[in-house]
Formats: C-alpha cells, sequence, structure tokens
C-alpha cells in the first residue's frame, strides 16, 4: 500500500485516527504510571494478572455468545443464566459425590455430568423455545430469550435458593502447584512478592484449553465445518445437504456447555455461585462481544481480554466505582467508530 | 355503519371517528364508568396497584411509541424513568452541595444555569412538564446513535445508556443528595397539593394520586392514538416497516428518529416525574435494567405497535404479581411453616410467571393481549362461521 492510499483511508476516518491518538496517548501514560518505581511495576503486573484472569472468563463467557450468534443469529441475553444453572448442575454433581472420596476421578466424573446435562438443556431450550421464532423480528428473539432468561432464574432460585452457595469440594486443589496455594514470584526493590493465585492461573488454562478445542472442532470436525458453512451461507449450507437443525442444536449446546463452565469456574474462583452476581456477569459480555465482533471467535477472546485489562486499569488507576461502566463507555466509542468490531464481519445491507 | 361484512361510511365525520360503531362506543363507557366507579369500592391497596398500573401505563405508550412504532429497541427505559424522577424531585427541592462544584474548564458556562436550577423550588406541576421536557432532550441526544446502529445494535448501546446513566445517577453526590448529611441514595420528595389542599395531598394518598393519574394517562392515551392518524405518525410507521424506502418517500430519517426518541423519552420521562409525586422518596433500585425489562415485556405482552395493547400490557405486567401472591396467600393459610416456604417462593414464581408469559404470548400469539382480544371479539361478531 503506498503512502497516499494511507493517507486517504486516515482522512475518510477522522473518528477512527482521533481514538488510535487517545489511546496511544493513554498506553504511554500507562507505561510511565507503571516504570516509576518498583512497586508501580508491581502494582501494575498484579492489575495485569487480575484483568487477564477476569478477562478470561469474560472471553469463555463470550464465547458462548459468540457461537450462537454466529450459527443461529439470536443474541441470547439468557447467557447468565445459562451460567447460573450449569454452575448450579456442577455444584450438585460435586454435592451428590461428596461422601465419594474426592479425588481427581470423582471432580472429572462431576464435570462430565454437568456437561452432559448442559448439552440435554441446551438442545431442548433450542427446541421448544427458540425454533418457533426463527424469522420473526429481533425484538421478539430478544425478549424470548430474556423470558427464558426469567424463568430459569426462577427454577434455579426455587432449587438452590438465592444465597451464595461454595462448591463442596475444591474444583482445582489448594495445593495443586504449590504448598501455600499461589505462585511468588520476588521483584527486586517492591514491598512484596508478586502473587498469581492457582485458581486463576487455572482459569487462564481453562479457557486456552476450550478455545482450542473449539478451534479444533471448527477445523477439523465434520459438524465443526458444516457450522461454518451454515454461519456463511445457510441457504447453501441446506443445498449441500448440511441439516440446519443439527448444526442449531449443535450451536445451543456448546453454548450451554461453555457457560457451564464458566459458572463453575465462577463458582470456584469467587465465593460461590449465587443467582445475584452470576446474571450480572452475564450482562458484562455484551461490551466484549461488540468489541470483538458478534461473529467472530478470536474477536471473543480477544475482546475479553482488552475488556478485562480496560476494568482493572479503570479501577486501580482511575477510580474503582468507574470500573463497572468503562466497559460500557468503550462499548458506545466502538459502536461510533466500527460497529461491526475489532473482527466482526462487516455486513453490507440490502433492501 | 356497521353491517355483516364490514364498516362502511358514508361521510367524513363518520370516517374520521376514533370509535365509529356503536358497540364500541357502548364499550368506552362501560370502561369509564368503571374507572369512575372503581376509588369508591376498591381498597387503599388496590389503589395502590391501580396507580402503578395508570403510571405503567404512559411508559408502556413511551415506549411502544419508540419499539412498537418506530422499530428501534430501547432497553435504556429504566434509566429514562430515573430521569424523569430523579429531574422532578430536584426541581423541586433545591439542591445542595453545588457550592463547591467544580465543572471542567470547558463546561464553565453551564455553571449559571446550574445553580438557578438547583436553588429553584418548583410548583410540582411546573416540575412534572419541565421534568418530561429534560428526558425528552437526554431521550433526543441518546437517540443520535440511532441513525448508524441498526436492530441489535441498537439494543446493546440502549443497554450502555442505562448502565452509564445509572452509574453518573448513583456517583454523581449532588442528584441523591448524599451532601446534606445524608448517606442513602433515596431523595426525599417534598409534600405536593392538588388545588392547594391538604385533602387533595399526592404523595403516599392513592385516592388523590388516582385521579391526578386517570385524568393524565386520559390525556396520553387519546394523544398517542391521535398521534398515529397524523403525518408524525405515519412517518414513524414507514420508517419501522422499511426504512430506506421510507428515505425514497420523503421521510426525513434523521429528523423523524429523533422525534420518535424524543416523544417517546417525554412520555417515560412524564411517567417517571409521576412516580417521584406518588411517593415520598426516590432511589436508583427502582429504576434498573430490570424495570427496563419489565416495560418492554409491557409492549410485548400487550401488543407491539398498538396504543391499547400498551394498556393492557402494563395492566398485566403490575396486576399479575399481585394476583399471584392472593393467591398463594390463599393457599398457604396460616401455617407458619407454609408460610415462610411461601415467603421464600413468591418472588421467584412471581419471576417464573413473568418470564412464561414472555415467551408463551411470543410463541404462540405474538400479536399479545391486543390480538387475543380482537380474536375474540371476531369469533363471536362471526359465530357460527370461523372467518
Amino acid at each position: 500500500m503506498n503512502t497516499q492510499k494511507i493517507m486517504t483511508f486516515l482522512r475518510k476516518n477522522p473518528l477512527l485516527v482521533a481514538s488510535l491518538m487517545v489511546l496511544a496517548y493513554l498506553i504511554v501514560l500507562l507505561f510511565r504510571e507503571a516504570t516509576a518505581s518498583p512497586n508501580d511495576t508491581l502494582k501494575f503486573l498484579r492489575l495485569t494478572y487480575a484483568g487477564l484472569s477476569d478477562g478470561a472468563l469474560l472471553a469463555l463467557i463470550s464465547l458462548g455468545l459468540v457461537l450462537v450468534y454466529k450459527s443461529t443469529d439470536v443474541i441470547n441475553f439468557a447467557h447468565g443464566e445459562f451460567m447460573l444453572l450449569g454452575g448450579f448442575i456442577g455444584y450438585q454433581f460435586l454435592v451428590w459425590f461428596e461422601p465419594l472420596t474426592a479425588t481427581p476421578v470423582t471432580i472429572a466424573l462431576a464435570i462430565i455430568g454437568m456437561i452432559v446435562v448442559a448439552v440435554i438443556i441446551g438442545v431442548f431450550l433450542e427446541r421448544v423455545v427458540l425454533r418457533p421464532l426463527i424469522g420473526e423480528p429481533i425484538i421478539s428473539v430478544i425478549m424470548v430469550t430474556i423470558g427464558m432468561s426469567n424463568i430459569i432464574h426462577a427454577i434455579v432460585g426455587i432449587t438452590w435458593g438465592n444465597l451464595p452457595k461454595a462448591l463442596p469440594i475444591e474444583v482445582v486443589p489448594d495445593n495443586l502447584f504449590t504448598e501455600s496455594g499461589r505462585f511468588e514470584i520476588v521483584m527486586e526493590g517492591a514491598r512484596r512478592p508478586l502473587f498469581l493465585a492457582h485458581e486463576n492461573v487455572v482459569l487462564i488454562g481453562v479457557v486456552m484449553l476450550v478455545t482450542a478445542a473449539l478451534m479444533l472442532f471448527f477445523q477439523r470436525s465434520k459438524y465443526g465445518i458444516a457450522m461454518r458453512a451454515a454461519a456463511d451461507d445457510q441457504q447453501a449450507a441446506m443445498s449441500m445437504g448440511i441439516s440446519i437443525r443439527v448444526v442449531f442444536a449443535l450451536a445451543w449446546s456448546l453454548a450451554a456447555v461453555t457457560a457451564a463452565i464458566a459458572g463453575l469456574m465462577i463458582g470456584e474462583t469467587s465465593v460461590g455461585i449465587s443467582g445475584q452476581e452470576i446474571p450480572v456477569v452475564g450482562l458484562r459480555a455484551f461490551p466484549v462481544i461488540i468489541l470483538g465482533g458478534l461473529d467472530s471467535i478470536t474477536g471473543a477472546i480477544l475482546g475479553g481480554l482488552i475488556i478485562g485489562l480496560v476494568e482493572v486499569y479503570t479501577g486501580g488507576y482511575i477510580d474503582p466505582s468507574l470500573k463497572n461502566v468503562m466497559p460500557y463507555i468503550v462499548l458506545l466509542i466502538v459502536l461510533m467508530i466500527r460497529p461491526y468490531g475489532l473482527f466482526g464481519q462487516q455486513i453490507i445491507e440490502r433492501v | 355503519m356497521p353491517t355483516q361484512s364490514g364498516i362502511f361510511h358514508d361521510n367524513y365525520r363518520s370516517d374520521q371517528q376514533l370509535r365509529p360503531t356503536t358497540m364500541q362506543r357502548l364499550r368506552i363507557v362501560l370502561v369509564f364508568a368503571f374507572l369512575i366507579a372503581a376509588p369508591f369500592f376498591l381498597g387503599e391497596n388496590e389503589m395502590r396497584i391501580a396507580n402503578r398500573v395508570l403510571i405503567a401505563c404512559i411508559g408502556a405508550i413511551g415506549l411502544n411509541i419508540l419499539t412498537g412504532y418506530t422499530g428501534q429497541i430501547s432497553l435504556g427505559q429504566g434509566a429514562f424513568l430515573a430521569i424523569g424522577a430523579y429531574a422532578c424531585g430536584l426541581l423541586m427541592v433545591p439542591m445542595t452541595g453545588l457550592e463547591n462544584l467544580d465543572l471542567p474548564a470547558l463546561f464553565n458556562v453551564l455553571e449559571a444555569p446550574l445553580r438557578i436550577f438547583a436553588a429553584w423550588e418548583a410548583p410540582w406541576l411546573i416540575a412534572l412538564l419541565l421534568a418530561a421536557i429534560i428526558t425528552a432532550v437526554v431521550g433526543g441526544v441518546f437517540g443520535l446513535p440511532s441513525l448508524r446502529l441498526k436492530g441489535l445494535y441498537l439494543a446493546v448501546a440502549t443497554l450502555a445508556a442505562q448502565q452509564i446513566i445509572g452509574w453518573v445517577i448513583i456517583n454523581w453526590d449532588p442528584i441523591d443528595g448524599k451532601l446534606d448529611g445524608r448517606t442513602t441514595d433515596a431523595l426525599n420528595i417534598p409534600p405536593n397539593l392538588l388545588f392547594g389542599n391538604e385533602v387533595w395531598r399526592l404523595n403516599n394518598n392513592e385516592y388523590a394520586f388516582y385521579w391526578f393519574a386517570l385524568v393524565i394517562t386520559i390525556i396520553v392515551v387519546l394523544a398517542a392514538t391521535n398521534l398515529f392518524r397524523t403525518h408524525i405518525g405515519r412517518a414513524f410507521i414507514a420508517i419501522r416497516d422499511q426504512d430506506i424506502a421510507a428515505e425514497v418517500m420523503g421521510v426525513n430519517i434523521f429528523r423523524y428518529k429523533l422525534l420518535a426518541f424524543a416523544t417517546s423519552s417525554f412520555l417515560v420521562g412524564l411517567a417517571g416525574a409521576m412516580l417521584a409525586l406518588h411517593s415520598t422518596a426516590i432511589s436508583f433500585e427502582r429504576f434498573t435494567i430490570e424495570v427496563s425489562i419489565e416495560y418492554l415485556a409491557m409492549i410485548i405482552i400487550g401488543g407491539l405497535g398498538s396504543v391499547s395493547g400498551s394498556v393492557y400490557g402494563a395492566a398485566f405486567v403490575i396486576i399479575l404479581p399481585e394476583v399471584l401472591r392472593n393467591i398463594g396467600t390463599s393457599i398457604a393459610g396460616t401455617n407458619p411453616e407454609t408460610l415462610s416456604e411461601f415467603n421464600r417462593i413468591l418472588p421467584f414464581a412471581q419471576q417464573a410467571a413473568f418470564g412464561l408469559a414472555i415467551v408463551l404470548v411470543l410463541i404462540f400469539e405474538s400479536g399479545g393481549i391486543k390480538k387475543m382480544w380482537q380474536n375474540v371479539k371476531d369469533y363471536f361478531r362471526l359465530f357460527p362461521f370461523d372467518y
């Protein structure tokens, strides 16, 4: 690309240029803040670690939303409740297995049980609630998922109550890697070492594992390729003999499974699984998918990490109360500049 | 004149009537008779619910103008209600804590009007109208993105508006009155007297408030119904059905979308201001995202793109939990054990019923209650035939 082309592009997108300049300025500020003294570096690294593990969780949540949107064009406002329900099913399996000795085998069995039930729930909801609404206006589809979220929340509330429930068995044992339950990285000149909790390391690992598995599924397996084909062009996929029903059922069950894993991980890394907290976490995924692009898996992962970092940096350097609202400000800016997100497909609208 | 095969008008006067047939007029007379008689046989508690229904009607009509008629999905109604309520409250009480307000240099111009606004103790009727106008202006500003965003993206953008406005109200101290020594988020509302008479105090006086709310609701219903007989309303509908085609026909999309946002926010702000007048204190818990969803549910259940549907939906969504509570109380009896179990389950049962109503309406009759009522009327009109 020659210079002239670049100049024309920049002149056509003044908002993009302005926001990139602001972004660069903010990064410089952050860098200067982080390198001022060893203690500041410690603070920066601590925040970055918190942001990355929080972002990994957001990425996992957003993956489910993107999977559903990509293949069925539905934005799932019930995803937070999917997490809640999935997490509680995992909790229930752990409660049943608790009398047995807590070995890796029982924990693995509980997780497998949770995944199986999540698949069944995903397929069931797709068949009963969402299929009748194919082709209806967007507002109907949004509202049906909201209605679904209310029903799921109520069922969970009646069955397990509304207070946070701690997992009966630690899914990630405290002494997994070291005796103290965390890694300690000693830093020269800083007040104290940098602590990395095991749970968060495992969380990041789980997200990487799930992403890798999904990537492999989409690249190699027959059904993954079918899903990509259906997302690309439903009509063409159907005429090539791909069953759209199977694709839809797969998308919803994959979303339910990722949601269940996310719900269980929240239960593991925080005080427990709570009907009041998890749906709020679900809402936090919306800035992520808008930033990353509604139909891009890469976008969901990167968007999750970016939003996670933005949240902790805002909380740590600007104002703690601004932490929860900053993602939405980012969302509005992204919508103004690049509505289809960082990696989303730009749709050309036809009449 | 009505015949078996339809309604035929033979002069312009009858053609322009809102309710051309005798049956329709009879029904509206019955409805009015019921509305006027209601306070004389309903208890205080029922009247409170009735007032909530009337306020919700106004808000739901406002949202329906935007979402049902113009096709712009909004998840930010709770925040706009909050703007109406807080604007109304702040106009009536002097705002404290503005003395040490440091505005960024850029906004220095705003200082003088803000101080006047802060010091003014407006009469409640003026506060009500001004609050609605302020909400309309804010709604118009948040409508600006609608020019570029559609459908899903607009829904998420309004979700962002909800979160950002909520954050401003909770965290900007002069708004919730934290600076004058109180620590809660609540804003106290002074007593508002209708006709300058203590008997007609509006706060927490369900009977006086009912008459006031009834008059306002009737005005709003009439105005909204007539709005869609004018070129503005027709332009809204054209934008919903096919925006590019509407533009080709000469509808200025930008202007009419903004107008839709402003009109809708005006009514929602009015509803919010009435919520403030109705109570002695307001706090942000009453304007969260759940409230936005409740309002969307009202227009979905009642019927999208219909003024009467908004009214049915508002009544349904407000009354449903109360009906459940009454049924539950009669089942639970007085046994303390069942009673505590009932108290545990009730909020979840209400939530489940709410969700179930949305899902069932969308799956089986997406026209909502309005369409169901139409089906019932058609069934009797055409009896014994199907069509």
